[in-house]
């Protein structure tokens, strides 16, 4: 086991962490401002990861496939939030939930319809194909390279928004009393409604980003989903600098425990045996960090203490 | 109208043992593996109406213990098929053929496991819950995925069903009337517990979970013993549905399939006695005819969700006896 092995898989880890960061932060600030739990954001990856492929299929240019796909999962989050979810900010979580999962049956069957069961392809842009040699003489794919750049830019983009701008400001005020902001005249519905379209246009954009280097198909939405909610879960909900170290925390162990629990395993077993432990037990290891991290907080590393 | 939900109640159980005995007459056996299915999907989501109906939680990891009791049946099955040897450490064992043996290890690993799972997840309510639930269901799905020794992403074939003391269960009318029968059976113990002290302090559990601590109940203990129970119920009715299909596979712990038994109960309307009966009657009807309609049904099935929860608070039985369902 080299050195080069292991900061390649760490870069692995990084580049999957960001992403997800990418899918939990919509979560977490739609939780966070207006108490829903949205099902339904796996979705939203989803179409913005077909926006993509379809736009770039025909222009051919990447680009314009990333504009399609912020433009089109933010639309579809807008249209979703104005004529359904609007309706269960007060509803029980159970009616969210349910809610949601058909929004999940009507986007999923709606696209295999328009597009058909057969994954489409995103090609990975001329400019940032092929690997880079980095120092030390790794070398690495440039385009997954440009996706932590991209998440972590991102990142450092969503905390200036929160933190220092007008509009920020009214969703943190948001988050702690929303018929204050109301009655101090900010138009909530739009707020939400903004709010939602934000969360899904970042959805929206991680779905295109790594649907270059997976394939575009029905049903990518909800695994991503799944792990986002374990993300948030750890870092706490409601919590954006929760979601950002529960997402590299996630992306890091899933990576790293795939590669080395095997390898671990074989010291102290036949090699057969130790694959097969070893891969089952890394499959499982985001589970079990969830779970210690749940037993020491329940609410998660940055949640709000009960 | 206002009808009696005693009278609803009958006539879901009068029709769905009707439907099976006409196809039976009029010798169309597919029409009764269909009633199989409807009932053995409303016994899992009895299970499942137990915590999240009376209980107040919802779980959205339900399909765990739906799988573990389908793969309890899939390796007893497997090992008694191969005559192969089931090394467990302490003993070891060449797997059964006996549906009531399968039935009490389905159980009891089941609840088990909701007994661990439980312990963690309590710990939590509300949207923390669901969201624990369901990564703990996506944890079981990749390990029968990953795990190679049954099959792992393609499932476990199971050649002949499995054999109950006096029935056929080959026969499709002798093992529809046996799941009947167990439906039967634990919606009686539905029904008894609900109206026990211990169903009454799930109940006030949810209702306001300050007030019962106040009186001396220990919620997160009745929570647990409910959460077990559900499980196990849920185990039984992945057995049944493993040997309903002679098939495993990963499947059976999908976060779909969670998903759907929540989408049976909201149906048929949370908390009630035959909301999940209901509920299963009315989903595989609407999969075999909007199935046979178009290709897309989900589509469908996820408009109706959508009119349900914003029109229909109470799902069809509270429709029909115009009372909204317990509000969870």
């Amino acid at each position: 086991m080299s050195a080069i092995l292991i900061i390649e898989q760490i870069l692995n880890g990084l580049q999957f962490g960001v992403m997800l960061f990418l899918m939990a932060a919509g979560l977490t600030l739609i939780f966070g401002v207006m108490g829903l739990i949205n099902l339904a954001h796996g979705s939203l990856y989803m179409v913005g990861a077909f926006a993509a492929a379809a736009v770039a299929g025909w222009t051919g240019s990447f680009l314009l496939g990333l504009a399609a796909a912020l433009a089109a999962a933010a639309l579809a989050g807008a249209i979703i939030e104005m004529v359904v979810i609007r309706r269960l900010y007060s509803a029980a979580h159970l009616d969210q939930v349910l809610a949601t999962f058909a929004l999940i049956l009507i986007f999923s069957e709606g696209t295999r319809w328009v597009f058909g069961s057969f994954p489409l392809f995103l090609d990975i842009p001329e400019a940032l194909s092929g690997p880079v040699t980095l120092p030390g003489g790794i070398q690495y794919p440039l385009y997954r390279l440009a996706l932590i750049a991209i998440g972590l830019a991102v990142a450092v983009g969503l905390w200036a928004l929160i933190e220092r701008t007008r509009i920020g400001i009214q969703i943190r005020a948001g988050e702690n009393d929303r018929e204050m902001i109301g009655a101090l005249g900010v138009d909530i519905s739009k707020l939400y409604t903004l709010v939602f379209a934000l969360g899904a246009g970042l959805a929206g954009l991680s779905g295109a980003l790594v649907g270059a280097i997976q394939s575009v198909q029905v049903g990518m939405g909800e695994p991503v989903l799944i792990l986002a909610f374990v993300v948030i879960v750890i870092g706490g909900i409601g919590s954006i600098r929760g979601a950002f170290v529960g997402a590299l925390l996630v992306g890091l162990t899933d990576t790293l425990g795939g590669v080395f629990l095997p390898e671990l395993f074989a010291v102290f077993m036949e090699t057969s045996a130790a694959q097969k432990s070893g891969s089952a037990l890394a499959s499982m290891s985001i589970y079990i960090l969830m779970g210690l991290v749940l037993i020491w907080r329940p609410t998660g590393l940055f949640g709000a203490r009960i | 109208m206002r009808i009696e939900e005693r009278f609803v109640n009958a006539t879901v159980l009068v029709g769905l043992l009707g439907v099976p005995l006409w196809a039976l007459m009029i010798e169309e056996p597919f029409t009764i593996t269909l009633a199989t299915r409807a009932v053995i999907l409303a016994l899992a989501a009895v299970g499942l109406n137990v915590i999240l109906g009376v209980g107040g939680l919802v779980s959205f990891g339900h399909a765990i213990f739906f799988g573990i009791g389908g793969y309890a049946m899939g390796i007893l099955a497997f090992h008694a098929q191969t005559y192969s040897e089931l090394d467990l450490g302490l003993f070891s064992t060449s797997g059964t053929n006996s549906m009531p043996v399968i039935w009490l290890v389905a159980m009891g690993f089941s609840a088990f496991s909701a007994f661990l799972i439980g312990l963690l997840t309590l710990r939590t309510s509300g949207v923390y819950f669901i969201m624990i639930t369901l990564a703990f269901g996506q944890m079981f799905y990749y390990f029968a995925i990953s795990w190679p020794s049954y099959g792992g992403e393609d499932g476990l074939s199971i050649y002949v069903r499995n054999d109950f003391p006096g029935l056929n269960t080959l026969v499709p009318f002798q093992f529809f009337a046996l799941c009947f029968v167990i439906l039967c059976v634990v919606l009686f113990i539905y029904a008894r517990l609900q109206a026990s002290p211990f169903g009454l302090a799930l109940n006030s559990a949810r209702q306001s979970r300050a007030r019962a601590e106040t009186v001396g109940l220990d919620p997160m203990r009745i929570r647990l013993l409910a959460f077990v129970i559900s499980g196990a119920i849920t185990g039984l009715a992945g057995a049944l549905f493993a040997d309903l299909n002679r098939f495993v596979s990963p499947t059976m712990f999908s976060w779909q399939l969670s998903g759907e038994l929540i989408v049976l109960i909201i149906i048929g309307g949370v908390g009630r006695l035959m909301g999940p009966v209901i509920g299963a009657c009315l989903f595989v009807a609407l999969e075999h005819f909007l199935g046979g309609f178009t290709e897309f049904w989900h589509v469908f099935l996820g408009l109706i969700l959508l009119a349900i929860v914003l029109f229909a608070r109470g799902g069809v039985i509270g429709l029909l006896t115009g009372k909204e369902g317990a509000h969870v």
